[in-house]
């Protein structure tokens, strides 16, 4: 074991995969020479050369499209979108052709490109570098969508997603990569190093797709969330001394709906929290689905903790950001519903 | 695989470690290239997209066919918005190290092309500028404090705390709205030239990419529909060699030169040397003048080269040879203007010296006039409700029950 922040994790995760299956290529904009503008990528090209770990022009409908080609000619493409923002040049390629080339063709073409992008804000990032669009693709049936909230998982979930023969689109929340954030932008940042899942295998391991993880076991409540969010839902939780079972989903296609339903049959109460918009985002499927398997158990209306419903604005970053305040409020009605 | 790979992948001229090499761009001497009839046809001046439109030369005298003749009272004021772009640029990037403003975006080694090209146009032409092209605003005489509150984010910020700095507007001055993902400006501007020929005016529109964003397919978009309804639009590619690690050559520079994709769509393509603020206005004026007189679009790559990183977030230390831009073969823009005008004798090194002190005086001046109305740390702030409208013309019901939510969590 090392200590790593997501950065590394990521890195170490592709590392493995060029060394370990030839047909496995990176590809994205400044991500050979340059490492990347996140370093994720930083030495790949050095060491599997240039053949391996390929620059790009800014063409993002152009990367996916090519990575398709690839795939289907028996390459295993990592394709890099520099920003989640600047996925939607290749919106066409992933909705139309990335998520039905199996289904159209009956299984005889299929097409194993992962997608990594990093979403989410606080980073000053401004309404085009801060978004958090997985809720479009998880719309999309024939994509596999997958967020990390740590080091560990997302090195694990990469190398499973890098294995896997069918597409995913994988969300590093930028804020992440350098240590666990628990909502409060005026704290001192904290490494990954002083965190238990900052503690990474060096070599080869998998986590498992459509498997959540049960953060923290409790009674009293339901917190259901996925990256940054993780760790902001586990602090409010933990100021509030409410005795929350959190669940990072990771991954939220295929999701993990037998942890969903047994937890909230258990604590009769939810939340389910991300930093995208709220309408019509991903918490509503969540909501659904619960409503469905978990009615009869529920003691309180499910509350939703989410971004505001506008772009995210460079100057109100932190009244846009779903902070512990937000969660507190949603904490406080779930529980008051008693 | 790795050794059986028959893959063509373009190399960058210099690494860090190595030396400089601008061995392979394409130049034509000063005064050399042709200047066509403006209604000449786009496949009978191919050769406008090869070679390289050059007035100034080497000795600062202004020679051959795309001589302006600008008055020199004129090359005077393009000086000064040329030389005012550079301290705006240096002082803002200074403000944000010292952690006043989040992001910056300098235009170091490239202000001619957005003084020259904005000079050569009329007041009334729209613009759609990328992120390197502060000098159209200062040309078209926007307020340094109101360029300066769009950086601060603070209560005059044009863009309400919405955007992140260097993507301003103006609407008073016919300057769209910056957007933050690349080449998206492109289309939208034949878009807007379409409906100037629709209306019957004789507006133009012009808009600025980079080399790199012009592997979007935007670029292609535009020069498609700016092709086939033969739009009142200049459409201009800055070449300055690097998005960000990206050398040029990974956009599609490295077989044939930009300008070139002009006439692969039916329209005129032209390079210039876009370090000499007298070529890239005589370009500039020829296209206009094309659009104006219904001879159709124009594509422009102007050569120039980023003398600086491209945002405060990069370091090109990593990625190209050490001070590269002091070897750039045509360089640098207001050295050379200011040269001309000496050899003019319209302009002297004391002349420059007070003029330079003026600006800087200007640029702090307008620094602390801009900072009263707040900066990101010290108040006034704007409103939060804010963050809520102009969503929509109205706001819908869901948005005033979330603006309610905010100020609940905010008390």
């Amino acid at each position: 074991m090392a200590s790593m922040n997501m950065i590394q994790a990521l890195n170490s995760g592709m590392d493995i995969m060029l060394g370990k299956d030839p047909a496995v290529v990176l590809m994205g904009e400044d991500i050979g020479y340059f490492g990347g503008v996140f370093r994720a990528t930083e030495g790949l090209q050095r060491k599997y050369g240039e053949h391996r770990v390929i620059d790009t022009p800014i063409a993002e409908g152009g990367i996916i499209a090519a990575a398709i080609g690839m795939s289907v000619n028996g390459l295993r493409p990592v394709a890099e979108i520099q920003f989640a923002d600047y996925i939607y040049p290749g919106f066409d390629q992933i909705c139309s052709e990335l998520a039905r080339i199996r289904y159209r063709s009956a299984g005889d073409f299929y097409a194993p490109v992962t997608i990594r992008t990093p979403c989410g804000g606080g980073i000053r990032g401004g309404q085009t570098h801060s978004q958090s669009p997985e809720g479009i693709f998880t719309h999309v049936s024939g994509i596999k969508v997958v967020m990390p909230s740590n080091p560990y998982d997302a090195k694990g979930l990469l190398i499973t997603c890098i294995e896997d023969d069918d597409p995913v689109v994988f969300f590093e929340p930028k804020r992440l990569y350098n240590g666990p954030f628990d909502g409060d932008p005026n704290k001192p940042a904290v490494p990954w190093s002083t965190h238990p899942k900052g503690q990474v295998d060096e070599g080869y391991y998998r986590v498992p797709l459509g498997k959540a993880d049960i953060v923290r076991g409790g009674s009293a409540v339901t917190i259901i969330t996925y990256g940054t969010m993780v760790h902001v839902a586990a602090a409010a939780a933990a100021a509030m001394r409410v005795d929350a079972e959190i669940i990072d989903l990771r991954s939220l296609v295929p999701l993990d709906v037998d942890t969903i339903c047994s937890s909230v049959k258990k604590t009769g109460r939810c939340i389910v929290a991300h930093e995208a918009t709220r309408f019509s985002g991903f918490g509503a499927e969540i909501l659904s689905i619960i409503q469905e398997e978990c009615f009869w158990y529920l003691e309180a209306p499910i509350q939703r903790v989410t971004g505001w419903d506008t772009p995210y604005p460079h100057a109100f970053e932190w009244e846009y950001f779903p902070g512990q305040a937000r969660v507190g409020t949603a904490l406080a009605a779930v529980m008051g519903a008693a | 695989m790795n050794n059986q790979s028959r893959l063509h992948l373009p190399k960058a001229p210099a690494r860090p470690g190595e030396a400089p090499d601008f061995s392979y761009v394409q130049l034509s001497p000063a005064g050399a290239v042709r200047r066509p009839d403006i209604n000449a046809r786009a496949r009978d001046m191919m050769e406008l997209s090869v070679e390289l439109v050059r007035v100034l030369d080497d000795a600062g005298d202004a020679v051959g066919p795309w001589h302006p003749h600008l008055d020199p009272g004129d090359l005077q004021v393009g000086l000064r918005h040329m030389l005012l772009t550079r301290i705006y640029d240096d002082r803002m990037q200074r403000m944000q190290r010292a952690g006043k403003i989040s992001f910056y975006i300098r235009s170091l080694g490239e202000e001619a092309v957005s003084v020259a090209q904005c000079m050569a146009l009329r007041p009334g032409d729209m613009l759609f500028p990328s992120y390197r092209n502060q000098g159209v605003y200062i040309t078209r005489g926007i307020a340094l404090v109101d360029l300066m509150c769009q950086l601060l984010s603070n209560t005059r910020d044009m863009c309400k705390g919405r955007q992140l700095p260097v993507m301003y507007h103006s609407k008073a001055g016919n300057i769209f709205s910056i957007s933050g993902n690349l080449a998206t400006q492109f289309p939208q501007a034949v878009g807007w030239a379409m409906a100037a020929a629709i209306k019957g005016e004789d507006h133009l529109a012009a808009s600025w990419i980079g080399e790199g964003s012009s592997a979007e397919a935007d670029f292609h978009h535009a020069l498609l529909f700016a092709s086939v309804y033969q739009a009142p639009a200049i459409l201009n590619v800055v070449n300055n060699q690097w998005a960000i690690s990206t050398f040029q050559g990974y956009a599609g520079g490295e077989q044939r030169s930009f300008a070139a994709r002009g006439p692969g769509y039916g329209m005129a393509g032209i390079r210039v040397d876009g370090n000499d603020f007298l070529a890239v206005y005589a370009v500039t004026q020829w296209a206009a003048e094309r659009a104006r007189t219904g001879a159709g679009p124009t594509l422009i790559e102007l050569v120039t080269y980023r003398a600086a990183a491209h945002s405060t977030s990069d370091d090109p230390a990593r990625y190209r040879a050490k001070n590269d831009h002091e070897h750039w073969p045509l360089g640098d823009p207001v050295l050379r203007l200011k040269q001309h005008l000496i050899k003019l004798g319209e302009w002297s090194d004391a002349r420059h010296q007070a003029l330079t002190a003026e600006l800087e005086a200007l640029v702090a001046s307008s620094w602390k006039e801009a900072t009263a109305f707040g900066t990101m740390s010290e108040g006034p702030r704007l409103n939060a409700d804010l963050m809520f409208e102009d969503l929509f013309k109205e706001m819908p019901e869901h948005l005033k029950r979330q603006q309610a939510l905010m100020r609940a969590e905010r008390r």
